[in-house]
């Protein structure tokens, strides 16, 4: 076994990195397992009003930052200011300046946001927020408040959902606390006092359709060594809507220098995209071992959508021949075979290849009479070939048979080969001989198509070439077998009772 | 589930010891056989002079023709021979062989009883230099041998063609044997998926235990009606001897020695196989490998001769 022990690290090698990279393109770019997969795309407009007073201006408008979303792209409309969109920044956001504003000016910010499959957890919270202390009577209402709610409870949890239950009844206290603050303040005031890492964060209710709305004050609470979003203002959340935090880590959304009367609204809409193109065009931009195939001139991807089938057809005729053992003249020779049937579509392509075959024998027979040298027989097969192609074209064409007219797909000098091999089967074994190994052809041909030609195995050789490697350890495995191939169990079954 | 399909239990096949194609391929032929070597077996022409420098008993060459413009020449070896034998040098399978047993004025007399005209068997020189019969087609060189003039006790066991003993010699040491015998129905033949029979031969004493055709037992021979279960081969002890040497003389560990049985010149090597089928076994009723692994089992720096070799095998696979 320790021989054979470099033999199997390499399929291991093979398989880990098939399988990595299958998952990488899957996860990280985005592309989706089965063909036609729909994304949503959000576009968010932020659109900023502010009345100029003659003179410099500086509008800064902080960027959402949310695990659960990934930027497509963004842009700004904003006549006559300089731009600037600060990623790098915490929190990220877009500044608009300009020397000289005069009158009510209106700035867009449009962003395009996709829901990330598997967003990364936030990091825990490092440092606690000492609570200020409230004026009398608030702070001592708060703490009895604070104090009923965790004797109620058992844990963080059922104590975040006690205080949350008490600052939604009738309550005196709370009423008295209402007076002076919000909701929300109370319960981030609560959390603190209870020692609960908690942020207060404005997010946007993501709907279609949707305009003239403004962030909604939201509660992040870690707690289950999660975060968890509370909303205390209305009754609570819609599960359907996905809400994207628009600011944390800020205590301004909109900060406009030199201006007054400033005003901020968002609108929203939804776009569904094939997820395949939208992943294609995001790595467009990518470096070079996530863009893959997809940065290359369409005609060339094309080419290499051909190309990368044939692994899949090797595959077949590996396991054809190794497994089931099956018989076939050539032994690449029913992957060409089934290429072309791509192109012809099946019933085309079998009657077709029937129809070239058969002729081909007839008149191969009167050649093999003529004693011709090797070259030159081949030769005159080829262009035998060529010949009763065109003149089943023109003949086809003439009764309006249009799809037969594929028959020009068959690869010329293959057919050649294979006339001219069954033919000498046919001489030296008989025609019984041309018909198992000839048909044996055409059923690993058939099989091999349809494995091609099936529109999930399509989307995954072109999309994930990882999956080569996963057929390249597949084929070493099979090239190692050593047991009995499908149909010598047939052979053999005498054997069995001796 | 395997009864249903007609097919054997893989796992009593392999307690039986039968070896499948696969089995062959990756731990037989591809680490026993050098690629170097198989030009020693699959040219005809090459075996025919490594045996003679051995000093091994081969059908004797009456000529070669290795070109076109030399095809005239035929006629000169035709006129010295009543019967000979053409075959291509790279053929396989048995491809492109045309046997003359004689020859008279209505032209030449193939085994079938069929005549054949000069012309035609210039057109069959031809196709062979042209490369019809040899693997891949490519250029070929046409042998002319005597013909095998086989041995009295062979009477009525082949239809047409001469009656060959296949030899498995693994590492030396010949290790399973099957006579094989044309019928009617392979064509003279002696290919066993073409209908042929196989005797399966015991390999210590040379008689007979099993015959199959069609992979289904039999026990007379389908066109003579000859009992196949008594056969006993003469000089199986110098066959024994022949076969093994085969091994020095062609290099390769996994081979099919086929042997004919000559009425005036005893046991001769007829041609080598490096991938030798596994029909045998179901001639013999028996799988290979527990042979080929008792062989494999035995170690020693210096190679047995092969005296030695047959001493063992006389002695182990009675």
């Amino acid at each position: 076994m320790s021989e054979r022990a470099p033999f199997f690290f390499l399929i291991f090698i093979l398989v880990a990195v098939g399988i990595s990279t299958i998952y990488y393109r899957h996860v990280e770019t985005g592309v989706p397992l089965t063909t036609g997969e729909q994304v949503t795309i959000w576009e968010v407009e932020a659109q900023i009003a502010f009345t100029g007073e003659q003179g410099a201006v500086n509008a800064q408008l902080t960027l959402p930052k949310d695990g659960k979303f990934k930027l497509v792209e963004e842009y700004t409309a904003s006549p006559a200011y300089g731009v600037n969109v600060l990623r790098e920044q915490i929190p990220p956001k877009v500044v608009w300046s300009k020397r000289k504003a005069e009158g009510r000016q209106t700035l867009y910010y449009r962003g395009s946001y996709k829901e990330v499959l598997d967003p990364e957890a936030d990091p825990a919270p490092t440092d606690l927020i000492q609570a200020d202390v409230w004026d009398e009577p608030y702070q001592s209402t708060a703490s009895t408040l604070l104090k009923e709610a965790f004797d109620r409870s058992s844990n963080d949890e059922l104590l975040l959902r006690e205080i949350q239950n008490s600052l939604r009844a009738q309550n005196q206290s709370v009423a008295l606390l209402l007076t002076r603050y919000t909701r929300t303040e109370v319960f981030v005031h609560l959390l603190e006092m209870a020692g609960v890492p908690s942020k207060r964060v404005g997010g946007l209710v993501l709907e279609d359709g949707r305009r003239n709305q403004s962030l909604i004050p939201l509660v992040r609470v870690y707690v289950d060594k999660q975060w968890e979003l509370f909303d205390l203002e209305s009754s609570g959340l819609d599960p359907e809507s996905p809400i994207l935090i628009w600011r944390q880590d800020s205590p301004w959304l909109l900060d406009v220098e030199g201006a007054g009367n400033s005003d901020i609204s968002f609108s929203i809409s939804s776009v569904t995209r094939s997820a395949l193109k939208e992943a294609q065009s995001l790595s467009v931009d990518a470096d070079l071992f996530n863009s893959g195939l997809y940065n290359l001139p369409i005609a060339e991807q094309n080419l290499f959508k051909g190309i990368l089938l044939l692994p899949i057809g090797a595959l077949v005729v590996v396991f054809l021949r190794v497994i089931i053992g099956l018989k076939c003249s050539g032994t690449f020779m029913p992957i060409l075979i089934a290429t072309s049937f791509i192109q012809t579509e099946l019933l085309n392509g079998v009657i077709g290849f029937l129809l070239i075959v058969s002729t081909g024998l007839v008149i191969r027979s009167y050649l093999s009479r003529l004693n011709l040298l090797l070259v030159s027989r081949i030769s005159a097969v080829v262009i035998l070939v060529i010949g009763i192609i065109t003149l089943f074209t023109i003949i086809a064409f003439r009764f309006g048979l249009t799809d037969a007219l594929t028959i020009t797909f068959f690869p010329m000098v293959i057919m050649a080969w294979t006339i001219e091999r069954m033919s000498i089967l046919w001489e030296e074994e008989g025609g019984k001989e041309v018909l198992v190994q000839g048909g044996g052809s055409l059923l690993v041909a058939v099989i091999a198509y349809l494995m091609m030609d099936n529109a999930l195995i399509r989307h995954w050789a072109f999309n994930f070439l990882g999956v080569h490697a996963l057929i390249m350890a597949a084929v070493l495995l099979m090239g190692q077998y050593t047991g009995y191939r499908l149909l010598e169990l047939r052979r053999f079954k005498p054997m069995e009772d001796y | 589930m395997f009864g249903l399909l007609n097919l054997a239990n893989p796992y009593k096949l392999r307690d039986r010891g039968v070896m499948g194609m696969n089995k062959r391929n990756f731990s037989y032929i591809s680490r026993y056989n050098q690629r170097k070597f198989f030009p020693n077996v699959d040219d005809k022409l090459k075996t025919k002079v490594l045996a003679l420098d051995y000093g091994l008993t081969v059908p004797e060459l009456l000529g070669v023709v290795r070109y076109q413009h030399d095809v005239a020449e035929v006629s000169k070896i035709l006129d010295q021979h009543q019967g000979f034998c053409i075959k291509p040098s790279k053929g396989s399978g048995g491809k492109g062989i045309l046997v003359i047993i004689s020859s008279d004025e209505k032209g030449y007399k193939k085994a079938s009883g069929e005549y054949v005209t000069y012309d035609d068997i210039i057109r069959h020189v031809t196709n062979i230099l042209a490369g019809l019969f040899s693997l891949g087609g490519a250029a070929d060189v046409a042998m002319i041998e005597a013909l095998i003039e086989f041995d009295p006790a062979f009477t009525g066991l082949s239809h047409e063609g001469v009656p060959d003993i296949r030899i498995i010699v693994f590492k030396g040491y010949p290790m399973m044997a099957m006579l094989r015998l044309a019928t009617h129905a392979s064509d003279g033949k002696a290919n066993l998926h073409q209908g042929a029979v196989g005797v399966g031969i015991n390999i210590v004493d040379g008689t007979a235990k099993a015959a199959v055709q069609y992979n289904r037992p039999v026990s007379t021979h389908p066109d003579t009606g000859r009992d196949l279960l008594d056969i006993k081969i003469e000089g199986w002890q110098e066959m024994l001897h022949l076969s093994a040497s085969c091994y020095e003389m062609s290099g390769l560990g996994y081979l099919g020695a086929d042997v004919v049985l000559d009425r005036n010149r005893g046991p001769m090597i007829l041609e080598l196989n490096a991938r030798p089928g596994l029909a045998i076994q179901t001639a013999n009723r028996m799988g290979m490998l527990p042979r080929l692994r008792a062989i494999e089992a035995i170690v020693g720096k210096r190679g047995p001769s092969i005296e030695q070799r047959v001493e063992f095998v006389v002695e182990n696979f009675k």
